[in-house]
């Protein structure tokens, strides 16, 4: 595949070169010149108005891609406990299952989790593979991808799923790059093509600013990692039935990476990707004590505190608060954002959230611009005068 | 201890955005720079030369101006410089990406550590890093914040993950991909800035590699971008005035009203 210039149509308007988003067109000669950096994304296609570009389709033979069937959700658990986005894995999973006419099976790796295989049956797996290990109780790359990519092999799923998680993000690439397929990172929304079964994967790239659809046209399984909260997760019916599949996990050799140790440094007993509500504070909170304010608020709506760089720089509360470009991204239900000015570094990690609430005294703050609610005034007045309004509405 | 860092030259992405009206992406006057992760890749490389000797190679693949990114990396004080550069590397997805950069990583030779930064800040994907281990055969650790301890044939490291931290202990040679908490980038030299300024980097073709066509580029790229468009709009805003009072229990009853509190 690849796009192609039709010489004789181009005006030489430059209109391609501006819509280019990866800065890929050139006008060499007064006419439209396509580099290297080409990602075939057709952008140029849609805005000549001279239909002087064109997009060729592959013409090779199709590959036989019929053998892979059903959509694999890769349960992620923290010491026995499934992650709130597998549950919205199974929730979305169950649909596309649904849609392809097809299983929906759920992979559970861990040490004394066996147990819990009935819950993902309940939340909507048809089939769980559960690898129950001593070898298999900390995260470890290989031995996941070893599992993972032996079943893929062995089951020949057509979609795979994980969380974008910590793990997700970490040994998914190893499962793609051994079965030589597609793997999209930390989508926002999936769907199915009903004529060729592709995967319609939508992700943001460039920090939020920019959308991106992107599809496994010739390989399976088609593999992607998705973010919390933006699907919803599935109903728990106990009453469903399922298939419990014993896996056995074989360590081959020494292992070549091993957790010494694990420390836990979240405040709360709260992951903020997984929160609801979340009350962040920006520098604009002043100081370490003022910002423990924010935990007063958060306790009280049952939230989690999180942070930009700055107050993470400033030592206020540990990184796995931070979110942002170089933190986390979060897509709660609530986002209260406290003194937080709204540089775009830290909006990319929070913009997606459903509502936004912005308090800041500076009526130009850019956090204003992707606020819900804005309310503009002290911080140091308008929390206190929450957690009072809140206190009194309970009581 | 011979190290690799791999780096990427990127948009600046804070700068980049989509004109809402005409659908095109606004990019006059963005700057290309080094992928701001692979800046602590490149200072933790130079830190472990200076501590346990050895030689500091950086490896990109991009169109012949990436040799920019490689220039400004021996300017920090990096030793050797490897650009990947051909028409049919181009289009590459993380797995070609991948394969590309692991088959210039064998041709280089001996290594001890790969460095890279967590992710890129274009594509954010975080994928090339452990895809190229895989290929590489060697094992791999992502988000690490801190390098406890190096020793024959292994290394102990910190690595973040949502709840924390692991220490990890891995083999040598293997991949690791660094955070922005693991150290501070040094500013470029001016011994490295005349280093680089005399600089003549011959790039590697995809034959100088012995790379499969068929995996290479956009051939070799499992996936495609099919549509790119700017994210929804947010909905209406309301941006209040007034006693604080009343506009905090303005909020208070509109958050009621969505059973949001």
């Amino acid at each position: 595949m690849s796009v192609r210039v039709i010489s004789d149509k181009c005006t030489g308007c430059g209109t391609c070169v501006t819509a280019c988003p990866f800065a890929a067109i050139e006008m060499r000669e007064g006419k439209a010149f396509i580099t290297e950096a080409c990602t075939i994304c057709g952008t140029c296609v849609e805005v000549c108005e001279f239909k002087a570009i064109e997009k060729e389709m592959e013409t090779g033979p199709a590959k036989d891609l019929s053998a892979y069937k059903g959509v694999w959700v890769f349960a992620e658990q923290h010491r026995g406990g499934i992650s709130s986005v597998s549950l919205e894995l199974l929730g979305e999973g169950r649909k596309l299952a649904d849609k392809r006419n097809v299983k929906l099976s759920a992979i559970l790796l861990g040490s004394g989790v066996r147990d819990k295989a009935k819950e993902l049956i309940a939340y909507g797996a048809d089939i769980v593979y559960v690898a129950d290990d001593p070898a298999l109780a900390d995260f470890n790359d290989d031995a996941y991808a070893a599992v993972l990519t032996t079943l893929a092999m062995q089951h020949k799923p057509e979609t795979i799923l994980a969380g974008a998680t910590a793990i997700g993000r970490s040994f998914f690439p190893k499962v793609a790059s051994t079965l030589y397929t597609g793997l999209t990172a930390d989508c926002t929304a999936l769907d199915i093509d009903p004529d060729t079964g592709n995967l319609l994967q939508t992700r943001p790239a460039f920090g939020g600013n920019i959308m991106a659809t992107i599809v496994t046209p010739n390989h399976r399984p088609q593999m992607a990692t998705v973010r919390h909260k933006v699907m919803k997760p599935a109903e728990r019916n106990d009453a469903r039935n399922g298939e419990i599949i014993d896996v056995k996990f074989m360590q081959s050799g020494e292992p070549r990476t091993k957790v010494l140790r694990t420390v836990e440094e979240v405040c709360e007993t709260v992951n903020i990707c997984e929160a609801d509500i979340i009350v962040a504070g920006g520098r604009g909170m002043g100081s370490a004590k003022n910002f423990q304010m924010l935990e007063e608020l958060a306790k009280l709506l049952g939230g989690a505190v999180a942070a930009t760089r700055a107050v993470v720089d400033e030592g206020w509360i540990p990184y796995s608060h931070q979110v942002g470009q170089t933190g986390k991204t979060v897509c709660p239900k609530l986002y209260i954002a406290c003194g937080i000015s709204g540089a775009i570094q830290h909006v990319a990690g929070m913009q997606s959230s459903d509502v936004i609430v912005a308090i800041n005294k500076d009526p130009d703050a850019p956090i204003f611009n992707v606020a819900t609610y804005g309310i503009v005034g002290d911080v140091m007045e308008v929390i206190p005068l929450m957690i009072q309004k809140l206190k009194e509405s309970r009581s | 201890m011979n190290i690799i860092v791999m780096v990427k030259q990127v948009p600046n992405a804070a700068e980049v955005r989509i004109n809402p009206e005409t659908n095109t992406l606004v990019r006059d006057g963005v700057p290309s720079i080094i992928n701001p992760y692979d800046m602590y890749a490149i200072e933790e490389a130079l830190r472990l030369r200076e501590k346990h000797g050895g030689k500091v190679t950086a490896i990109t693949m991009g169109p012949p101006q990436a040799a920019e990114a490689l220039k400004e990396a021996v300017s920090m004080g990096v030793d050797d410089v490897v650009l990947l550069s051909d028409r049919a590397f181009a289009g590459a997805d993380t797995w070609a990406t991948s394969y590309a950069l692991s088959m210039g990583i064998k041709k280089i030779g001996s290594y001890d550590l790969v460095i890279a930064g967590k992710q890129a800040i274009d594509g954010d994907t975080a994928q090339v890093g452990p895809e190229t281990a895989d290929m590489l055969g060697i094992p791999f650790v992502a988000y690490v914040r801190k390098i406890e301890e190096v020793s024959l044939g292994r290394m102990v490291v910190e690595r973040l993950m949502d709840n924390g931290y692991d220490i990890v202990e891995t083999a040598l040679p293997a991949l690791i991909t660094v955070v922005k908490e693991i150290n501070e980038p040094r500013l470029p030299s001016l011994k490295g800035k005349m280093k680089a300024k005399s600089l003549k980097i011959t790039p590697w073709t995809a034959k100088d590699i012995g790379a499969n066509e068929s995996k290479i580029g956009l051939k070799g790229s499992p996936t495609q971008v099919v549509r790119i468009f700017p994210p929804a709009p947010r909905g209406r805003r309301e941006i209040l005035s007034g006693p604080i009072e009343q506009q905090v229990d303005y909020v208070i009853k509109k958050l009621k009203e969505q059973s949001l509190i």
